[in-house]
């Protein structure tokens, strides 16, 4: 953003980046509330459309359709990385069943500083959260895209550091 | 048909509670707060995937699949982001437990 943090949005003109934003967005929120009231009267529906346009109102005034966080264009790729990262969690959390019930409690816990691949501040969250969802690792510090990450064995530590869901989210959040 | 659903359902809400217990016994044994956190994130992870997933077998094709499905997506967004939470006021305090630098044997070598 260009213009001062506090300073409310000026009536200039709008991309028309804006406007598909502003629409996905209003089209998200009035999906989330028939999915979430299961009203289909039509007098139901029309309330609730009003209050989705007031939420982006609301949010319109408060700056937050002005940066682009990517999400829209993210959508499409999204179920090829759920689905892999699904196989990854299963996989560490059996990983990490194991070294917990194992008699001999075996840990060699190391901290690492990961480069992100992802250059923006919304990829990087995406690639934090997918590290500490896996079980075995847990992002503790995200600055200047680096991560530090602790990790519950060196094994864990130097699959993460080869870096294959680290390239996967930036493929992922790539504009 | 629905006898095999129901019996994966089933399958899945055992098998969730068994990760669930596990992740209860490992923040138990595990020595320091870093490692406890792994232990309880798979109380985060695989448990409720496989508890909200055998819920939404049970609760056939409805609305409710749908609600079923959305509260196990909040919660593997939220969770990982209160464990970050957490784990970095721990760490901005300067909390070390039994943990060390991570030091590659030889990045170029391929190991063994």
């Amino acid at each position: 953003m260009n213009r001062p943090a506090n300073s409310p949005p000026t009536a200039r003109r709008r991309s028309a980046r804006y406007w598909l934003r502003m629409s996905a967005t209003l089209l998200l929120f009035m999906a989330v509330w028939l999915v979430w009231s299961g009203y289909m009267k039509p007098l139901l529906v029309s309330l609730g459309l009003l209050s989705c346009c007031i939420v982006i109102l609301l949010s319109t005034r408060m700056g937050d359709l002005e940066e682009e966080t990517g999400w829209l264009g993210v959508l499409p790729r999204l179920p090829a990385y759920w689905l892999w990262l699904a196989r990854e969690v299963v996989i560490s959390n059996f990983t990490v069943a194991r070294i917990i019930l194992s008699p001999r409690l075996v840990l060699d816990p190391v901290m690492v500083t990961l480069e992100a691949d992802a250059q923006d501040p919304f990829g990087q969250a995406v690639l934090g959260n997918s590290i500490t969802l896996t079980p075995g690792t847990l992002t503790v510090g995200v600055e200047t895209g680096r991560l530090r990450v602790h990790c519950l064995t060196q094994a864990g530590a130097e699959e993460l550091l080869r870096g294959d869901m680290n390239r996967r989210v930036a493929a992922l959040t790539r504009r | 048909m629905a006898i095999v659903l129901d019996a994966l359902s089933w399958a899945m809400l055992v098998g969730g509670a068994l990760f669930v217990l596990i992740g209860g016994i490992g923040a138990l044994r595990m020595p320091d707060f870093f490692t406890r956190m792994h232990a309880s994130s798979l109380t985060d992870s695989l448990g409720p995937m496989l508890v909200l997933g055998g819920l939404a077998l049970q609760s056939g094709w409805s609305l409710e699949t749908v609600k079923v499905l959305a509260i196990l997506l909040f919660l593997l967004i939220t969770g990982p982001t209160a464990t970050y939470a957490l784990g970095h006021a721990a760490s901005v305090a300067g909390l070390k437990g039994g943990t060390r630098e991570y030091r590659a044997s030889d990045p170029r070598e391929p190991r063994a």
